[in-house]
């Protein structure tokens, strides 16, 4: 809580933003500021907006209203190679080439820095090396990608946005398709590098409970809308969860980390209530 | 392709070594198309030795030599290797950009397109050999355009654009078969000749366009080639690396179009050159990414062979060389979708 420094501008923030593919308005009028050296964590029920919302923040998504501002300037207007020096993104789709191994894919990441004069220097080389080295990948990199697990992919995906060396880090559903042992990892991963390097990080998940344990700073999005944020600590109850997610629940301490921990009521309970399931098929359906 | 990837382990030796193997490649196929052309140039019904052919390059040979090295044959071996190298390239562009082997000018319909453009002329105009060369381009040219504008969908992607270009080019076909049956006996014959793609009777009024046109377009192609590369990670991801996506596709696409449309003026529909070449360099030189001039050295070298091969292969009967590079690439692709298949690909 103590590293949401409102009294500072905040390095990547977006005002009063309109987001829309072709017709469909996914959000209106939305500002978001990403607390600086903050671990953000955006949440929401499906089709809230929250993947919509980090493709604006990483400038893949150009608002039709509002701009998204980083470091003082509007981010469509920066030249693409120096926001690609500042910000980086890990997005859902990516597409390992052929034949391809995990330090080539790694070194990929420099594309930024490099220029047709100066394609692959020192620093490069080092670079990639401590990038695949923090990610555990290390080993692997005369491996070809396509032989790797899940897991190690994505781990091999995130060493490649490391090598971009960017002090932003935006992560779309990073821990999708893992199982329950790799997502820890790859969150454990996140909390490292935010931590040890003071990274801003800012991830989209599902899991709520990965959310609340994770997080520094927790933005909870519904149609579009930040119904609220702040620390999870402060704003995760059952109430809020109930609002955003339409789910009743307990939230209880996380007997690990004391971090919230959001426990869904028991069938007959929500059935008994009767809102409560009508309520999550109406938000799905939207 | 394991062994070599071995060398892709030590620092500074990461890109170093990858790109020795691939300006090796190049280097020996830049040799092997100018041998070949040496050999070419040396064939047919008046041989002349190589050694004396590179003296009459050099312009030491006699009169007699001088006139059909330089006037005669050495122009048709150039638009050979333009017409192979535009085709290399503009065949690696466009499958690179379509992340797929089939997304290549043949499959695509560029080829008919630029059919289309010149049955027009030889049918329905009975034009000359240049009217017929400038509408293959523009038939070629507006079925590129068409292609993209039809494939647009938030940016051109994989599938969507072979399966257009497959619409496409199934309605040209049509089109191509609809104006061979209007056109009288004559008009047809040459037609024909036409559409199986010929060197003969090229000389350097059909050199020096293509050379200019590829003296503008290599460069430019070649120095987005790092942006394409990142491109085959999906747009996201070079879009997040700064790679700025549409601008770059469209760029090389309009490049690649030229290429090959011009290349089919010059030459007729050579076909298979652009599908083949790129998947060739791409196993010679066992490195990801669109491997452009390898692809360009590539695509020379196949056109220059095929001819030859199309002049000296069958006994004293001469071939067009779209009949050569029709069986070898249609062999080829057919053993490709084989081992696609096998490592469960398609």
């Amino acid at each position: 809580m103590s590293k949401n420094r409102r009294s500072t501008v905040n390095r990547l923030s977006a005002e009063n933003v309109t987001l829309a593919y072709d017709q469909r308005v996914i959000a209106e009028q939305l500002s978001v500021e990403i607390p600086d050296n903050s671990f953000t964590v955006i949440v929401g029920p499906n089709a809230c907006g929250k993947s919509t919302l980090l493709r604006a923040l990483s400038r893949m998504l150009k608002p039709s209203e509002g701009r998204v501002v980083l470091d003082g300037q509007t981010i469509q207007s920066m030249p693409a190679k120096k926001v690609a020096r500042t910000l980086g993104l890990l997005p859902q789709s990516s597409i390992a080439p052929d034949g391809i191994t995990v330090g080539d894919l790694v070194g990929r990441g420099r594309y930024p820095h490099q220029g047709i004069l100066r394609q692959w220097s020192t620093e490069d080389e080092r670079v990639v090396q401590e990038s695949m080295r923090q990610t555990g990948v290390a080993e692997l990199a005369d491996r070809y990608v396509d032989e790797l697990s899940g897991g190690q992919r994505q781990r091999v995906w995130i060493a490649m946005a490391l090598a971009q060396q960017t002090p932003l880090l935006l992560l779309d559903e990073p821990t999708t398709f893992l199982d329950i042992q790799h997502q820890i990892d790859v969150l454990d991963l996140c909390a490292e590098l935010h931590e040890e390097q003071g990274r801003t990080l800012v991830a989209v998940l599902h899991d709520l409970n990965h959310a609340a344990r994770y997080a520094t700073h927790l933005i909870a999005l519904r149609e579009g809308r930040i119904i609220a944020e702040g620390a999870p600590k402060d704003i995760v109850t059952a109430g809020l969860v109930e609002e955003v997610f339409g789910l009743r629940c307990q939230v209880i301490d996380d007997p690990e980390t004391g971090t919230p921990l959001v426990v869904p009521a028991a069938r007959k309970a929500r059935v008994g209530a009767g809102t409560g399931a009508g309520k999550a098929a109406a938000t799905e359906a939207s | 392709m394991k062994t070599t990837n071995r060398a892709v382990r030590t620092p500074g030796g990461l890109s170093v070594r990858l790109d020795v193997r691939a300006f090796t490649v190049v280097l020996l196929l830049l040799v092997a198309a100018l041998a070949a052309s040496v050999v070419l140039i040396g064939t047919g019904d008046f041989p002349i030795p190589a050694a004396d052919v590179l003296r009459t390059l050099f312009g030491e040979g006699n009169a007699g030599q001088e006139f059909i090295v330089n006037e005669l044959r050495l122009p048709r071996v150039l638009v050979g290797l333009l017409v192979g190298a535009s085709l290399g390239l503009g065949g690696a562009l466009f499958q690179s950009i379509s992340r797929n082997p089939l997304g290549s000018p043949d499959v695509l319909g560029l080829g008919q397109g630029a059919t289309a453009g010149a049955l027009t002329m030889i049918v329905l105009f009975s034009g000359s050999a240049n009217q017929v060369a400038l509408g293959a381009l523009v038939g070629g040219l507006v079925t590129g355009l068409a292609i993209y504008v039809l494939a647009w969908k938030r940016g051109v992607h994989g599938y969507r654009l072979v399966l257009v270009g497959i619409g496409v080019s199934a309605i040209v076909t049509a089109v191509n078969g609809y104006l061979l049956t209007k056109s009288d006996i004559v008009d047809a014959a040459r037609a024909v000749v036409w559409m199986t793609g010929s060197l003969d009777g090229r000389d350097w009024a059909q050199v020096w366009p293509l050379l200019g046109l590829c003296a503008v377009l290599v460069p430019l192609v070649l120095s987005n080639a790092r942006g394409l590369r990142m491109m085959e990670m999906g747009d996201d991801v070079s879009y997040a690396l700064g790679v700025r996506v549409e601008r770059v596709r469209l760029l090389l696409m309009v490049a690649a179009v030229l290429l090959t449309a011009s290349a089919t003026a010059a030459a007729g529909p050579v076909s298979f050159v652009a599908l083949t070449a790129p998947q060739l360099a791409r196993r010679l030189t066992r490195a990801p990414g669109p491997n452009l001039p390898a692809s360009l050295c590539m695509g020379a070298a196949l056109l220059v062979v095929a001819d030859w091969l199309s002049q000296r292969a069958f006994g004293a009967e001469q071939l067009p060389v779209g009949v050569v590079t029709g069986v070898l690439g249609g062999a080829y692709l057919l053993w490709l979708l084989v081992t696609e298949r096998k490592a469960g690909r398609i």
